[in-house]
């Protein structure tokens, strides 16, 4: 097996990361914007939706052309968008339908399309179907500056339409009281994603593109609540993965590259879905788990306070078996965290075995307070 | 016609007859990008079960490969549910992983696994005849066997729980409250989705099986407000598909059941040009002729409001209509031929008169407690 070194300084090796982080950074940003504006699925569509304009171009250019093909792409996306916008608008049907009904439809197209091609006996055909799972190795320096225009272009409109983006992206019909033309500007964003997709289709096909769409957006999204934050982390994340699994797939070979790509970003999401600060899985769960022990604490401590009002005995002792009997669950660790925090004392009570607690002053008058703030301040003044 | 072809249109129209049953749910749900989900996710299912029974037939198969599918459907309701990740998003997100494993697999397993990703994605519907089976003394496809279990299985589900089915699609609240239990039909639903994509995958592939799951309950919702209709309309559309894809294909050369996927989504195109109520001619039919009413009743108005007045000469004469209603010539001339064709108006010279008929009408409109107001003078005569 190569070392890393090696790896990286191989030609091909090195096209293929730069050209997988290309990919990575600019699906990531035109990608937080359709995860934002809840067409996540959308991208699944033009991806599948790509495949009859590639085979068409194909068909029409004769031979297996980066550009053609990518042209033939956006094109046959276009048309499926706008089908899929026709039986949204104008039929009964509902985005979820409309969206399977087209995404299903184009692609058949382009298996038909595909088989076709591959009945017609043709020597540049080799290579075609590697549309559908991708085929980073097969890329060339031409292709990358291909990629790379395609990126700039993408990227430097996103940065002049900034703040109309943004206004449309949260709020449509405020920007449509701004003035903001909102058809267009949905239009130019909804054909970023297609362009985003046709530049996913080399590496990882029509078929896995979604997830590069989505991943990276929905990752970025649990780290932070602002939308520049956001886009940039998606662009990293895209980057990252699409580094990452390029290196990969290269170090362990025979692996497709789009799926491991993909499994990186996947795994990118994870992590972030359980670590991010605040939204993270992990963090809310700790949080519930604080809140409930605070919760069960007081209400030991304020029954602590009660039994020895009852008792009219300031230091009455408490058997903790008695305690685990009446909450059903044991105690243990509430007494510890109370003890620890200077609110009860361990005492003994015998002949009585078994642990006992009872009330320090700083633990009446922590008591006291809890119950006063419960609406209880009637034994709260005693 | 050759018994071969009749078994693999047989095949073709179970496959969509038996995803229609179900994908009638899924579409009126909300639901249909889910059979995309589980119909790319059943790969690692297929995967996964082969490398553990090693055969990929038989029950045990089905069911271990179907448990991918039920499996998509948990992890997208389980990441939904998080409400970190919006619904769309998290279907884009899961089924992508799962299958990126399941290519990486077959990468790994490559010299175990004789899956043909050309089967995975065209399936082999041309060569059931490969794989058969004596079946009361016929010798028939397995998977014409197979679809037609399969196809019985929906059924008997959908008739045994119809009403229940019905109740929780349309008002899964009050299903609740009722006792029924929704969400384990839900799932029941998807397992059958599962099932039924396993099944019809050797024949059509995980990608086109969205076309028979979605695209005929789609076609079908465009002609029809029935739920049994709805099914029966979408089984009548899978048969025709895969008659005329079968021919189709045939005729170009091309994969039988690209075809027959296509031939479904050109059903969707005639329902939603020509359904009779929704369709998009009949839908422009009614609007022309809402259209057309309201010129009538505006120019009824108008000549209603100055027929008695001094200005009537000014005022209900051809030109007029043309400064008053801002209609222009060709609007004009239209909208005073169908009034008088409809014997509404008669033209005296150059005023415009209203006939009775007219007048009834204008008098409806502008005084409507007139109409009232009669016939309890009527009723007070008798």
């Amino acid at each position: 097996m190569p070392d890393l070194f090696t790896l990286l300084t191989d030609f091909t090796i090195r096209n293929v990361t730069l050209g997988a982080m290309l990919l990575g950074v600019s699906s990531g940003v035109l990608g937080s914007f359709a995860v934002l504006r809840k067409q996540s699925l959308l991208g699944d569509m033009l991806s599948h939706a790509a495949l009859p304009g590639i085979c068409l171009g194909f068909i029409i250019v004769g031979s297996r052309q980066l550009l053609p093909l990518l042209v033939g792409a956006l094109i046959s996306g276009t048309a499926a968008a706008l089908f899929m916008l026709l039986l949204i608008n104008r039929s009964r049907l509902k985005t979820d339908a409309a969206i399977g009904s087209a995404l299903s439809f184009f692609f058949a197209i382009g298996i038909v399309l595909l088989t076709y091609i591959q009945s017609n006996p043709n020597a540049n055909q080799a290579g075609l179907t590697s549309f559908l799972f991708g085929q980073a190795a097969s890329i060339v320096p031409t292709d990358l500056w291909i990629l790379g225009s395609i990126s700039l272009v993408a990227l430097s409109i996103v940065l002049l339409f900034w703040k109309e983006f943004k206004v449309v992206t949260f709020d449509i019909q405020f920007a449509a009281t701004l003035g903001f033309p909102t058809a267009f500007l949905e239009i130019v964003l909804t054909s970023m994603v297609a362009l985003a997709v046709v530049m996913g289709l080399q590496f990882v096909g029509v078929i896995l593109m979604a997830a590069m769409i989505i991943a990276p957006a929905v990752a970025a999204r649990q780290w932070t609540e602002r939308l520049e934050l956001m886009v940039f982390l998606a662009a990293l994340f895209g980057a990252l993965s699409g580094m990452v699994g390029a290196i990969i797939s290269a170090l362990a070979r025979g692996l497709a590259t789009g799926p491991v790509i993909v499994l990186c970003a996947s795994f990118i999401v994870l992590i972030s879905l359980l670590f991010a600060p605040n939204r993270g899985l992990l963090w809310a769960s700790l949080e519930t788990q604080r809140q409930h022990n605070a919760l069960r604490s007081r209400q030991v401590l304020g029954n602590l306070y009660k039994l020895s009002l009852e008792h009219k005995n300031p230091a009455y002792r408490v058997e903790e078996s008695m305690m685990n009997v009446y909450y059903g669950f044991n105690t243990r660790g509430i007494f510890g965290r109370l003890e620890a925090r200077g609110f009860i004392k361990q005492s003994s009570h015998m002949p009585e075995e078994g642990r006992h607690w009872e009330l320090t002053n700083q633990g009446m008058s922590e008591a006291k307070a809890f119950l006063s703030s419960l609406g209880q301040a009637e034994l709260a003044d005693v | 016609m050759s018994s071969l072809g009749l078994q693999i249109m047989l095949v073709g129209a179970l496959v969509g007859i038996s995803s229609s049953f179900l994908g009638s749910f899924l579409v009126l749900r909300k639901n249909s990008m889910l059979s995309d989900a589980i119909s790319h996710s059943i790969l690692l299912g297929i995967i996964l079960t082969y490398l553990v029974i090693k055969q990929t037939t038989g029950p045990l198969f089905i069911i271990g490969a179907a448990l991918s599918g039920v499996v998509t459907v948990y992890l997208t309701e389980f990441i939904t549910s998080t409400k970190r990740v919006k619904n769309d998003a998290a279907i884009g997100l899961v089924f992508p992983a799962l299958f990126s494993i399941a290519v990486i697999l077959i990468n790994v397993y490559a010299r175990d696994v004789h899956i043909d990703i050309d089967a995975v994605l065209f399936g082999e519907i041309g060569f059931i005849w490969l794989d058969t089976t004596a079946f009361l003394g016929l010798e028939l496809p397995k998977s014409l066997i197979s679809m037609s279990i399969i196809t019985l299985i929906n059924l008997a589900f959908i008739s045994i729980f119809y009403k229940e089915l019905k109740l929780s699609t349309f008002d899964e609240a009050l299903a609740k409250a009722l006792g029924f239990k929704p969400i384990l039909l839900f799932y029941s639903l998807l397992t059958l989705t599962s099932v039924t994509a396993v099944t019809a995958f050797d024949a059509v592939g995980a990608i086109l099986l969205v076309s028979f799951m979605i695209v005929p309950p789609a076609a079908a919702y465009l002609l029809t407000d029935k739920l049994w209709r709805m099914m029966a309309y979408g089984s009548l559309i899978s048969l025709g598909s895969s008659v005329t894809g079968y021919y189709l294909a045939l005729y170009w050369d091309v994969s039988i059941a690209g075809m027959m996927a296509v031939m479904t989504g050109i059903f969707l195109i005639l329902a939603f040009l020509l359904s009779p109520h929704y369709g998009l001619i009949a839908q422009e039919i009614i609007r022309r002729n809402q259209r057309f009413a309201n010129e009538e009743r505006a120019l009824l108005v108008h000549l209603f409001n100055h027929e008695t007045s001094h200005h009537q000469n000014e005022e209900n004469i051809v030109t007029a209509l043309q400064e008053h209603l801002m209609w222009n010539g060709e609007r004009s001339r239209n909208v005073l031929m169908r009034s008088l064709n409809e014997n509404l108006i008669e033209r005296d010279g150059e005023v415009l008169n209203l006939t009775l008929k007219g007048r009834a009408i204008a008098l409806e409109i502008m005084q409507p407690w007139q109409k009232h107001f009669l016939n309890e003078t009527n009723l007070n005569s008798k």
